[in-house]
């Protein structure tokens, strides 16, 4: 039970995960799975920046002491500083990096499936993916008979 | 109960009110209600990226996820259709079987992940450390995820840009840049598909021109 405790975040991002990639799967309308789409990876977003978390630690943006202290660590008094302020902890700023890219491409490619679903429906005048399955089965099985 | 850290708390609140969107959206078939809760999960995803510490993430999130992902998407549902129809039963069941089976895969996996907040887990101890040691010696800027985004990865964001680009570009293009939008049909064999169902004046007219 603590091991399950210890990885509660994971096991919840799994379960939304999962749901974003069953609304992906079982949605006919491209709309929703779109929406579905995007609610999975704001999930992996989610397992990705809370893998990065550490304990008792601040955002990753250094304190002012500890900044000068790096960069002028000449002076006595500001060697001190340093010293003190070098058991701040930070929390991985790598994760954050990489969803922040992830984030941005994530909205590119939905703009560009929705363009998608526009023009889809411009031209067949629906779209639940069952009956632009029906119409392109129709229109072949008519093409063929001429 | 009372030995329970408030930011832990914060994080179940959060973790709960995740859940129950993310199954609303399951179950709910209006378009407009499915986008305007994508947009509520994206704003909830940002808090809780505040309790994570990620705060360039959260508000990039927010601003992003939850204002400009909503804004196309009621865009393309304004151009399209309001309403879902509704799947039967048993065509949801194959996917209900997959998305089952993948996830207790990766559940059986989570015991080989390092345990929540861990400082000195393997994501955490080597690069991560060795970047904010980077930045404060060679970077004035304080913000860590700045100073890697734009110095030490540049070139990554700067594919990030061309992305940016393609992506415009290619809306651009699926949506018609010369006036045409709307008007361009798709002729299968030679016939008019979208013809039969709603042919108006407007396809006719643009047609003879």
């Amino acid at each position: 039970m603590s091991g399950l405790f210890e990885h509660f975040n994971f096991a919840v991002v799994i379960i939304l995960m999962m749901v974003g990639l069953y609304v992906v799967f079982a949605s006919n309308n491209m709309i929703k799975k779109l929406v579905g789409l995007s609610v999975f990876q704001t999930s992996v977003f989610l397992l990705y920046i809370s893998m990065g978390k550490v304990n008792g630690a601040q955002p990753p943006i250094i304190a002012e002491e500890d900044l000068h202290g790096a960069s002028e660590g000449g002076h006595d008094v500001v060697a001190q500083g340093a010293h003190h302020a070098a058991e701040v902890l930070y929390s991985n700023p790598l994760p954050h990096v990489l969803i922040l890219t992830a984030i941005v491409v994530g909205v590119a490619t939905l703009a560009i499936g929705l363009a998608l679903v526009v023009r889809i429906r411009e031209v067949y005048g629906t779209i639940e993916e069952d009956e632009i399955d029906a119409l392109d089965y129709e229109i072949n099985l008519e093409g063929a008979a001429e | 109960m009372s030995n329970i850290p408030p930011t832990l708390m914060l994080d179940m609140g959060l973790m709960a009110m995740l859940l129950v969107v993310a199954f609303a959206v399951v179950r709910l078939r209006s378009l407009f209600a499915i986008v305007m809760l994508q947009g509520v999960y994206s704003l909830l995803s940002a808090a809780w990226f505040v309790s994570l510490d990620a705060v360039d993430v959260a508000f990039t999130e927010a601003a992003v996820g939850a204002g400009i992902s909503t804004v196309l998407m009621l865009g393309a549902m304004l151009l399209t259709e309001r309403e879902a129809k509704p799947v039967a039963m048993q065509k949801q069941l194959g996917s209900l079987f997959i998305v089952t089976i993948t996830g207790l895969a990766l559940f059986y996996a989570i015991g080989d992940m390092p345990a929540f907040g861990d400082a000195h887990s393997a994501a955490n101890a080597y690069v991560g450390s060795d970047y904010i040691a980077a930045t404060k010696n060679n970077i004035i800027l304080p913000n860590v995820v700045t100073a890697v985004l734009a110095s030490f990865r540049g070139y990554d964001t700067f594919g990030e840009v061309v992305v940016i680009y393609m992506a415009g570009l290619g809306i651009l293009l699926l949506l018609g840049l010369n006036g045409n939008a709307g008007k361009w049909r798709a002729q299968p064999n030679g016939q008019d598909v979208a013809g039969n169902r709603n042919s108006n004046a407007d396809s006719e007219a643009g047609d003879k021109s």
